[in-house]
């Protein structure tokens, strides 16, 4: 009975055992390509090694593109020219292309794996962006589900970046979790501060990264990031200024106006900032503070769902009836937008019809 | 059993449809079905795999799982030998057929769980099919379902003209579109019984 069961076992695991074994030749064998050059812009050539995404074997070579979902395909920041070498374009990046992008070879990074010698095109603030190493300097709870951190740059490493940028996070190993994951967070302090930055993160359900940074980070733990990047910043112009942000979404706001006290402006600004309920509302103090710092701004909490015990006086639904008057020239205003995708949608389609300009709408669209 | 294998060819095609009549691998026939390309790109997967694996199974089957007494892991040993083909092919063609393997994209590791190609596999034994006949089922077979779901592929672009009830939307017309797609193939079933 014994040999039985040993005999049948181990013809399970040598027919297991052979089968593996021809995986591991093939594999060897068919996924090995070699070395390969990467030709940047025409002026910078990189050996690597192919086989792997574009994205990862760009920053293996400390050239970081910006991606937002971390490589899953799913928010199109890393988008990029491929002019030769890419191969053809993939279904997985098909929705998040439009069709003047396809005709130009536009492709995701993270998509395009590198097999043979290719040939790309990047913005030169690209190389801007670099890996920083931080420790955590200090956490403040703002509410019951979002936290300020601010991470103090190490090793003598000084960050510069445009108010409103985001950078992308390296959240470590924990309990069940077995894999770093890289998420990005809007910068909140202001970019004079160049040896430390603040992120505010809020938690949630089920979240890798931002469970990692709510229960696991504490003060002192050592922190990888790396940025700046993104779009979304101040653009210097003298038009009139809508902000509307939702959730943690106050960050980059906060970074912008923190920046607009440091440089003075004269612009006509008004912050809509939307909550459920009053146990949502933070930073209140700070923001109802910067309408004696400028000549024309003015904060506007608004609460979707008050309850009983808030006594909320203010205003009160969504934020969008709000803007009616506090747009006065829609052809003369900019919005910089900052909160979950819904959010977004509902309040570019509600500025539209406004009368403001599509691209004069500024958001960072984190998949 | 001593039909020849072009009868059995034949048979697994039309009077013994692996879908239409056994209802097997209907998940991706479900799901991929809703466009004639990605449809004809997955059936001529599943053709492939089909043929070499009622193959491979056999070999497998006759000259290890009988010769040892070890029939009782048929399904275990069956289902690892699919799998590690499905996962070699996959490497192949993404290494000489670049362009196959985009136009294949995830369909072709989907296979590995389509219960078609295990189901070949099982009736194979069952019916105590020689290597030849294996061959020529497991290839009818794969047409047989490539067949299946280009029809209903072509049906449902039809139908995104039509007005279909809420209720039925989705998979719900698909699946009383291929019961009375099985009704037709029963038709067929006068001409040779392989069962």
């Amino acid at each position: 009975m014994i040999t039985r069961i040993l005999t049948d076992v181990a013809l399970m695991s040598a027919i297991g055992g052979i089968l593996a074994l021809i995986m591991v030749i093939a594999q060897r064998w068919l996924s090995n390509y070699g070395e390969v050059s990467i030709n940047i812009n025409g002026k910078r050539e990189l050996k690597v090694t192919g086989g792997n995404t574009l994205l990862s074997t760009l920053s293996d070579q400390q050239i970081f593109i910006p991606s937002a979902c971390g490589g899953r395909g799913s928010c199109g920041a890393c988008k990029c020219k491929v002019e030769s070498g890419g191969g053809p374009l993939l279904p997985t990046e098909r929705p998040l292309l439009t069709k003047e992008e396809m005709a130009s070879n536009v492709r995701l990074a993270c998509q395009v794996k590198v097999k043979s010698d290719i040939h790309i095109h990047i913005p030169e603030s690209i190389f801007n962006i670099r890996r920083f190493n931080s420790v955590v300097e200090e956490i403040i709870d703002y509410t019951y589900d979002i936290k300020g951190i601010t991470f103090k740059l190490i090793e003598g490493q000084s960050i510069d970046f445009k108010a409103g940028q985001y950078v992308q996070l390296e959240s470590q190993p924990y309990e069940k979790i077995k894999d770093k994951v890289i998420r990005a967070y809007s910068i909140s302090s202001k970019p004079e501060l160049k040896d430390r930055i603040q992120l505010i993160i809020r938690q949630v359900p089920d979240g890798i990264c931002t469970t990692w940074v709510h229960k696991h980070v504490k003060v002192g733990d050592k922190v990888n990031f790396t940025g700046p990047y993104g779009d979304f910043y101040l653009r210097d112009t003298e038009a009139d200024i809508l902000f509307v942000a939702g959730g943690s979404g106050k960050a980059p706001i906060k970074s912008i106006l923190e920046h607009l006290k440091e440089v003075g402006t004269e612009r006509r600004m008004t912050y809509f900032f939307g909550a459920r309920t009053r146990k949502d509302l933070y930073l209140s103090e700070e923001m109802q503070a910067f309408e004696k710092v400028f000549t024309q701004f003015e904060y506007v909490p608004v609460l979707s769902h008050p309850e009983t015990e808030d006594n909320w006086t203010g205003k009160t639904g969504f934020v969008m009836p709000y803007f009616k008057d506090a747009i006065r020239d829609p052809k003369n205003t900019e919005a910089y937008l900052c909160g979950s995708p819904g959010m977004i949608s509902a309040v570019t389609k509600s500025l539209k019809e406004y009368g403001i300009y599509e691209d004069k709408i500024y958001y960072d669209s984190f998949g | 059993m001593d039909i020849s294998a072009f009868v059995l060819f034949w048979a697994a095609i039309f009077t013994s449809n692996i879908l239409l009549t056994n209802f097997l691998g209907m998940c991706s026939y479900l799901s991929v079905s809703r466009e004639i390309e990605s449809s004809a790109g997955l059936g001529v997967a599943v053709i492939f795999v089909l043929t070499v694996t009622s193959a491979l199974n056999w070999l497998v089957y006759n000259y290890i799982l009988l010769p040892f007494d070890i029939v009782y892991l048929q399904y275990i040993v069956f289902i690892i030998v699919i799998a590690a083909f499905v996962q070699f092919l996959e490497l192949l063609i993404e290494r000489y057929a670049p362009a196959l393997y985009y136009t294949l994209g995830i369909f072709l590791p989907l296979i590995t769980v389509n219960c078609a190609i295990f189901g070949v596999s099982l009736f194979m034994i069952i019916r105590n099919y020689n290597f030849l006949q294996s061959i020529a089922f497991g290839a009818g077979s794969g047409i047989g379902w490539l067949l299946a779901i280009m029809m209903l592929a072509g049906i449902r672009r039809k139908l995104k003209e039509k007005m279909v009830p809420q209720g039925l939307q989705g998979a719900g017309i698909s699946l009383i579109i291929t019961g009375i797609m099985a009704m037709g193939f029963v038709g067929f079933s006068g001409i040779v019984q392989i069962q």
